[in-house]
């Protein structure tokens, strides 16, 4: 049996079932609130939620069962009587040794060595020099993914929007950037190479081979085989670069899964068909996966979050969220499709819990 | 000193709904009722020390912000906003 951890727009449900069928919904938690992410840590088996709610802020909320009590996390503000107050969390990532990272907006990373109970704004990428001239996205300026290393706890790349990839090797102490080769859309061709206004979009990386990272831009899919320090265009056969959901298979370092929407101007799934495209040869071509999905009139909007994995492999699953509160799952690597849950509130994340 | 009534959420945090509080101004006010429940530590104030944008205060039933004088025996609401729960 498979966990959901589907984040909505008005709460977080928790459903169960089996890859490739229609999940049950076994609990609902936060109802009324906005989700905007939630997953289980994998080393403390607890479940943890960013909540955003309208009226009293962004929170972090830990519980040992997601349909039980959950209690609020401490520490996830920026400095006090500072001229920013914190807007949202985007992420909450599990590192190698135990140390879970969350993301924010504004550009901002937490980390935490309780398991969440408490949390510590990482200072270095707070205080960078840089900072002044970050420009928030659409969504805001937003550290949406955090990418750890395998085996190496101090190594760790972030996505910024719209400021680029920040990379450390040494726990966040240090950071520097890693843009080379990202061709922006909304940059003239003479823009300064040191230009930090790069519109990433999601970031993965290949657990198998860890040097490699998976990215979907602003206009744009890119692939680095450097530890993101320089990234080569891979979007070709894709109906559309744009996009915002991103997903890998652990077990194969070549595979990588995305779900473009037509452009910028128009965040739907093109031709009114929701389909998956694989890649299983690092970008060099792309496959459509579309069997059991909408195919005719379907213009979803899938979000960057709602997009989420279990298994790997021949056993790898899929699960993907859509604002029409929608879900689909795969239990066969995205093989074949089915319907997850529907009736849903607008879905902003997806993650399996186990 | 004036008197805090909390609801919903703050009321639960706060350990109950009535708070007796010194303060020169609401900003004041609500400071020192953080200091006393640290528990609503970032729920009406920010980071910044405003007052959050969908929270509304209230004195002797009338509007107020955080530079609003309060005295002795007013009665202070700290309410949500309608504006908040428009998404």
């Amino acid at each position: 049996m498979t966990q959901l951890l589907v984040a909505t727009k008005k709460g977080l449900f928790t459903l169960e079932g089996e890859g490739g069928a229609e999940f049950a919904v076994t609990a609902r938690a936060f109802a009324g609130e906005p989700v905007e992410y939630a997953m289980r840590d994998p080393h403390t088996g607890r479940y943890l939620a960013s909540v955003t709610s309208a009226f009293y802020g962004p929170k972090i909320w830990l519980a040992d069962d997601p349909g039980g009590e959950w209690e609020q996390a401490q520490g996830v503000a920026l400095p006090e009587s500072g001229d920013q107050a914190l807007e949202r969390i985007w992420t909450i990532v599990s590192g190698p040794d135990g140390r879970l990272w969350a993301g924010g907006d504004p550009g901002v990373l937490f980390a935490s060595r309780d398991g969440g109970a408490s949390w510590e704004l990482n200072r270095p990428l707070w205080e960078h020099p840089t900072r002044p001239d970050w420009q928030p996205g659409g969504g805001g300026l937003c550290l949406h993914s955090i990418v750890p290393w395998p085996g190496e706890p101090d190594r760790l790349a972030l996505g910024i929007s719209a400021v680029g990839v920040w990379l450390t090797d040494d726990g966040g102490e240090t950071w520097r950037n890693g843009n080379q080769g990202i061709r922006s859309p909304y940059l003239p061709d003479d823009a300064p190479a040191d230009t930090l206004t790069y519109c990433i979009h999601n970031m993965h990386r290949a657990p198998a081979r860890p040097e490699r990272l998976f990215m979907q831009f602003h206009g744009g899919v890119y692939r680095s085989d450097d530890a993101g320090e320089s990234w080569t265009a891979i979007a070709d056969g894709l109906p559309s670069d744009f996009g915002f959901p991103m997903a890998v298979d652990p077990a194969d370092p070549d595979s990588a899964f995305v779900i473009p929407l037509t452009a910028d101007t128009d965040r739907v799934t093109p031709d009114g068909r929701v389909r998956v495209y694989e890649t299983r040869d690092a970008g060099a071509s792309w496959t459509p996966r579309g069997e059991g999905l909408p195919s005719e009139h379907a213009y979803l909007t899938v979000l960057r979050q709602a997009f989420g994995t279990a298994g790997e492999g021949d056993a790898l699953e899929l699960y993907f969220g859509a604002t029409s509160g929608d879900v689909f799952g795969s239990g066969d690597a995205g093989a074949t499709w089915a319907s997850v849950a529907s009736h849903l509130p607008p879905v902003y994340s997806v993650r399996a819990a186990g | 000193m004036a008197t805090v009534t909390l609801r919903g959420p703050l009321k639960q945090l706060a350990g109950g709904s009535d708070h007796p509080v010194d303060g020169g101004t609401i900003g004041e006010l609500l400071r020192e009722l953080e200091r006393a429940h640290p528990a609503l530590g970032g729920w009406i104030l920010d980071e910044r020390g405003l007052i959050r944008r969908h929270i509304n205060v209230f004195v002797n039933g009338e509007l107020a912000a955080a530079e609003t004088a309060v005295g002795d025996g007013d009665r202070v609401d700290v309410l949500p906003a309608i504006s908040g729960g428009s998404r």
